[in-house]
């Protein structure tokens, strides 16, 4: 938009003096408001209702287009304060003013400066505020399902009968995946007691018949370049290269067996009769299980075979327990032999529990838990010790079969994936990547890459879904599964966890809701999870870019390539609006139409720094909006009290704080900053992964401009907040209040 | 546009609502609490990061706010669903709150209120008057009426501060219908009836369930997040957990309830960090921590202070300063009494059906729901399981309550 072209803003404020707004100086906040700005304020006393908002709609309907609303917090009456085709902002009067104030005749002038400063600091942010407008291109509406299982069959059914267009990918001959190389399978629904014949085969010939499923066999992926929307896939399929356009991907890559061979301590590679539970569905298929010749009368079944253990792998894959109970079924019904069952802990899950119970009637069946000692061949049979059972004893069975219940690993796990979680020495790793990944060396990542890839993502940041632990890709599992650190690109099934068939189905039919949720989102210019529906993207002004690639590397999400030179390359559709690019650039010259150097620095300065000699000091806390603004609320809402001295400036990360704020805050006389954010590391908390974590970092550099300035070092801090802590909040802030106050104040106040 | 009926505002029914909102398509949500959230607002925190449920719920609620094609009914009960799919009348129950959308949550009714009740939110442990907010975060943010203590008429003392006129103690249950394509009911579960149990003390106030020891953690909880014991306020020296407490045995619920193993290990970091000398006993048959949830598993058994001990507990009995938990260690065979302050039984999750059917909605004989053309169930309505697969069901429940939308 041209300078000619913006549409004039014409601002109206409103305050309610309702929910005790009212022991504030109303009036003389009114006139402050016009002082500054030449506009009446208004007033009710009780803005949220009908009335109140109505004297909104009607300036609104006469042409006010920039609406400042001086009332309850901004997390409140959201949908009761909304205008169509207008900025609105929120100065927070009540749970950041009156609700978290105590207001006695020495704190009073204090509170109302407090209240004067968030009124004005709405209004200047309203002003240098624009409309954003979306960042529409033609975008495909197709998915792309990378692996043919029954995971990623299931996506491509589910995403079908939505009524999309699905690719289904996959790099063997056939479909089917692990699934159809199996016997029989766990029972697919309730009651979860008999086993039956693989459900894949019958969902293979859906997908053959399906119309809007294009299935791609013997294929691989080339690459993939582009931005949710207008992913373009270059894949390999015998040969022919092919490509087409997808909206967004379902990575249902699958597993692969750890590998058996490590497992040298229980017999395997040693003794021809221990094997795995994988090599165990191939003999079953056979008919009778035969093993040397002879047909089978007895087999040990060991759990938690090179898991659940440091020195292999130290998860559990949440399935062997399951498909043990169904081996040893297939050992009753098919040699109508014994089976013993060795474990550590039977976990059975849920409902499973009904299938476990079967087994446990079965007298051909004997369970119980106990450490494997040793295993080793006598006279033609295999010799199980087990110890610490709960027999009270030692047992020693001798045994035609042993199976080794060995575990799952993700098919991203060895694969390079993106560049941090490779650091070379010379880089500087993020505390939660390095504590799961130590350094390689260049040669290392030099054959890493040569190991293959799954999706070839030509992102500046690497060719693959960045993972959490263990190989398994990165997200809030708890709360929001299914994003990852692609926007547009999920994973399902056991690329993602270790899970059971069942648990696999109904994890495609989750990725593909987010996979259509995606399409529909970026055809509309708007981003996903968590700023869902905001058309407001980063712009980058580059002539003065210096390319110092913080950005690139930076943001969470890969949102940025780079061209030979090192200028960055935006993909607004790949962006999730956190600002951390924003808070990063040292020249400054990236923006959000509704969030910009300009909007933020103009708030800072906004507020009435007091003369040296009244002796009060000023402290701006920059809250995330995610956990330390609502923590702060919930102080409110307990009447719980803290300093008057202090100004909360909320941000959608700590990573979109740009090093400039507290620059310019200090050269203002400001005495401190403290910012708030959420926990980061390893079990970090954070919703744009590590925008707390770079806040952190990036106090080195703010370090060193506070040295040039001569300015103490401690005037800047970082805390980390959860949600809950608002018990400890008034103290946490009322502490620094007295750490700056004992530092002195800002020698350039009053400058 | 068809619209979506989720039924249950828990964290299963907000994330199919939402999930389908923001696909592209009308949702209403029929809560029966004045709150959304359900049993997660009711928790400390989450296995296995240890993490606050509202930092998860605030993104949520969020979401909502910012999303005009989500309606919320609280307060409000299925009382009937006919038709089929693509085309289901509902008729729905809305309960008075006797406070109208005018309440500013400003508390002055709460300051005047002379009558006090039990808090639920609480299970009972403490108080709120008969005007109340259901907790701090709730959402929305409205006060709610308790018309079993409250005075009405009598009294009126809310009604005479209350400068929102935003109290009506006249208002009257209404109904509504509405049409919809395609339901979710996520009507999510209460904890097993301890009082079932009756080997193992359930009435002494110092046997508690999993979901009061949460309470008991949590600031905004009877007594300020300080665990202390009920009885007496006496600190923990030593607690005991019984796992599978009315789980796994046919005389309650044959099943396993999925996450009691995982909540334990979060509870024992939860007394562990408080009390720094404290022993805890965990008695188990499996330790059910699938997955990465090993990781976790693996932490807290690396605490001294916490004794695993695999042996179901026969009886639970009273002693001069304590309580004695008798249970058979399958380990070594041997008997073991221990003596501990307070005993915290890890009790299952019982579908909610058990309480109220939904009419037109068919449940199996352990009472989850099962699922016929154009309605489906996600979280524990659906079966036992974890905040994270509540979740991903839930998202795949709204994929199926769209595909029910567009006719396919």
């Amino acid at each position: 938009m041209t300078e000619e072209e913006k549409v004039e803003k014409k601002l109206g404020v409103y305050i309610c003096t309702g929910c005790d707004i009212d022991l504030l100086d109303i009036e003389r906040l009114k006139k402050s408001v016009q002082d500054e700005f030449n506009v009446e304020a208004k007033t009710h006393p009780h803005l949220c209702g009908e009335e109140g908002v109505k004297i909104i709609k009607d300036d609104v309907a006469n042409g006010v287009n920039t609406v400042v609303v001086a009332a309850c917090s901004p997390r409140v009456n959201t949908d009761v304060f909304n205008f169509e085709n207008c900025i609105v902002e929120r100065a927070n009067l009540r749970e950041g003013v009156v609700w978290c104030q105590e207001i006695n005749d020495e704190t009073k002038e204090e509170v109302q400066l407090m209240a004067e400063d968030y009124v004005k600091m709405a209004i200047v942010k309203a002003q240098k505020s624009d409309l954003p407008e979306p960042y529409i291109e033609e975008t495909s509406k197709d998915i792309l399902v990378v692996g043919g299982g029954i995971t990623g069959i299931t996506a491509a059914l589910e995403i079908a009968k939505a009524g999309y267009n699905a690719y289904l990918v996959e790099k063997e001959e056939k479909l089917g995946g692990w699934m159809a190389k199996y016997y029989k399978s766990l029972p697919s629904k309730p009651p979860y007691i008999e086993i039956e014949d693989p459900i894949v085969f019958k969902k293979i010939e859906e997908v053959e018949n399906n119309d809007k499923i294009k299935v791609y066999t013997s294929t691989t992926i080339e690459e993939i370049s582009g931005q949710p929307g207008m992913f373009d896939v270059k894949v390999n399929r015998n040969g022919n290269v092919e490509e087409f356009r997808v909206g967004a991907i379902v990575v249902a890559t699958g597993w692969k067996p750890y590998e058996a061979e490590k497992l040298e301590e229980l017999g395997y590679g040693k003794y021809e009769g221990v094997i795995t539970n994988i090599e165990m569905e191939e003999l079953a298929k056979n008919g009778k299980i035969v093993v040397n010749g002879k047909e089978v009368k007895s087999v040990a079944f060991i759990q938690c075979a090179g898991q659940r253990d440091e020195n292999h792998l130290p998860y559990c894959s949440s399935v062997c327990c399951l498909v043990t109970l169904k081996q040893a079924k297939y050992v009753r019904m098919l040699n109508d032999a014994y089976a013993y069952i060795f474990y550590k802990d039977m976990r059975t899950l849920g409902l499973w529990e009904d299938f476990y119970k079967s087994a446990q009637e079965d007298e051909g069946i004997f369970l119980t838990k106990g450490d494997v000692k040793s295993i080793y061949e006598e006279d033609g049979k295999l010799v199980v010790e087990v110890e610490n059972t709960l027999l009270g004893e030692p047992i020693t069975v001798k045994v035609d079969l042993v199976v080794l219940a060995t575990g799952m690993v993700s098919t991203i796990k060895g694969l390079y994936t993106v560049k941090e979680e490779f650091p070379d020495e010379k880089a500087v790793p993020y505390k939660h990547i390095v504590d799961l990944h130590p350094i390689k060396s260049e040669e290392e990542v030099e054959e890493l890459a040569k190991k293959g890839h799954i999706l070839n993502l030509q992102y500046r940041q690497g060719p693959e879904l960045p993972t959490l632990r263990y190989g398994f890709p990165d997200s809030h599992y708890i709360c929001f599964p299914y994003e990852s650190r692609r926007l547009g690109i999920y994973a399902a099934g056991c690329v993602r966890a270790p899970m059971d068939a069942v648990a696999c189905m109904d994890d495609a039919a989750g990725a593909a809701l987010k996979a259509i949720q995606a399409v529909e989102l970026v055809a509309q210019g708007m981003t996903t999870f968590p700023r869902t529906g905001d058309i407001d993207y980063p712009q980058f002004f580059l002539q003065r870019c210096t390319q110092c690639k913080r950005c690139t590397e930076e943001c969470p999400f890969g949102a940025l390539d780079e061209d030979e030179k090192g200028t960055p390359m935006p993909n607004p559709l790949r962006c999730r609006r956190c600002g951390i690019c924003f808070g990063a650039c040292p020249e400054r010259i990236i923006s959000f139409k509704q969030y910009s150097i300009d909007s933020a620095t103009s708030m800072i300065k906004a507020i009435y720094v007091p003369p040296e000699e009244e002796e009060v000091p000023r402290i701006i806390i920059f809250a995330c909006e995610n956990d330390a603004y609502p923590a702060l609320d919930m102080v409110a809402m307990n009447r719980m009290t803290y300093s008057p001295h202090v100004r909360v400036i909320p941000v959608r990360c700590l990573g979109s704080v740009n090093a400039v704020f507290i620059a310019d805050a200090m050269s203002r006389g400001i005495d401190g900053v403290l910012m708030m954010g959420c926990k980061f590391g390893e079990d970090y908390q954070c919703h744009f992964i590590r925008g707390s974590e770079l806040a952190n970092r990036r106090m080195e550099n703010i370090k060193e401009t506070l040295d040039r300035l001569m300015i103490e070092a401690e005037r800047v801090k970082i805390i980390e907040v959860e949600i809950t802590d608002f018990d400890k909040l008034p103290k946490i802030i009322n502490d620094f209040v007295e750490e700056i106050k004992e530092l002195g104040f800002n020698p350039f106040k009053g400058f | 546009m068809s619209t979506i009926l989720v039924i249950g505002g828990g964290i299963a029914g907000l994330t199919a609502a939402i999930e389908a909102a923001e696909t592209g398509y009308d949702v209403i949500i029929v809560e029966k609490n004045p709150y959304l959230g359900g049993r997660v607002a009711q928790l400390r925190k989450y296995f296995p990061k240890l993490c606050p449920p509202y930092c998860g719920l605030e993104i949520f609620f969020k979401r909502i706010k910012s999303n005009p094609r989500v309606k919320i009914l609280t307060m409000a009960e299925v009382e009937s669903i006919e038709g089929s799919a693509g085309n289901f009348d509902v008729t729905i129950k809305i309960n008075p709150r006797y406070v109208n959308d005018n309440c500013t949550a400003c508390n002055e009714c709460v300051e005047v209120c002379p009558v006090e009740r039990p808090n639920d939110f609480n299970f009972g442990m403490d108080n709120t008057k008969a005007i109340y907010l259901p907790h701090e975060m709730a959402f929305p943010l409205k006060y709610v009426i308790d018309p079993e203590y409250c005075k009405k008429d009598e009294c009126k003392a809310c009604l005479s501060v209350c400068k929102y006129k935003a109290i009506d103690l006249n208002m009257e249950p209404q109904t509504m219908k509405v049409n919809v394509s395609s339901i979710v009911v996520a009507t999510g579960w209460k904890p097993y009836d301890a009082s079932n149990l009756d080997n193992l003390l359930p009435e002494h106030p110092d046997v508690i369930t999993n979901m009061m020891m949460e309470r008991l953690a949590a600031y905004n909880g009877p007594t300020k997040g300080k665990i202390v014991r009920p009885s007496d306020g006496k600190e923990i020296e030593s607690v005991a957990f019984v796992q599978c407490a009315g789980s796994r045995d046919e005389n309650h619920l044959p099943y396993c309830s999925a996450i009691c193993c995982l909540a334990t290990l979060k509870q024992a970091t939860y007394i562990r960090e408080q009390y720094p000398d404290a022993k805890v006993y965990i008695f188990y048959i499996d330790i059910r921590a699938l997955g990465r949830y090993e990781d976790f598993f693996a932490k807290v058994q690396k605490d001294e202070n916490v004794v695993l001990i695999k042996g179901k507990v026969a009886k639970i009995e009273e002693d001069e300063d304590g309580l004695i938990v008798t249970a058979e260690d399958t380990a070594t065979g041997v008997k073991t009494r221990q003596k501990v302050d307070m005993v915290v039984l890890a009790t299952g999750m019982q579908p909610s059906s058990s309480e109220y059917k939904v009419p037109g909605i068919e449940y199996d004989e352990y009472g989850f729901v099962v699922p016929k053309e154009g309605i489906v169930a996600a979280g524990v309505a659906r079966k036992p399981a974890d905040v994270a697969s509540c979740n991903e069901d839930a998202t795949g429940a709204a994929l199926k309550a769209i595909q029910v939308v567009r006719g396919r």
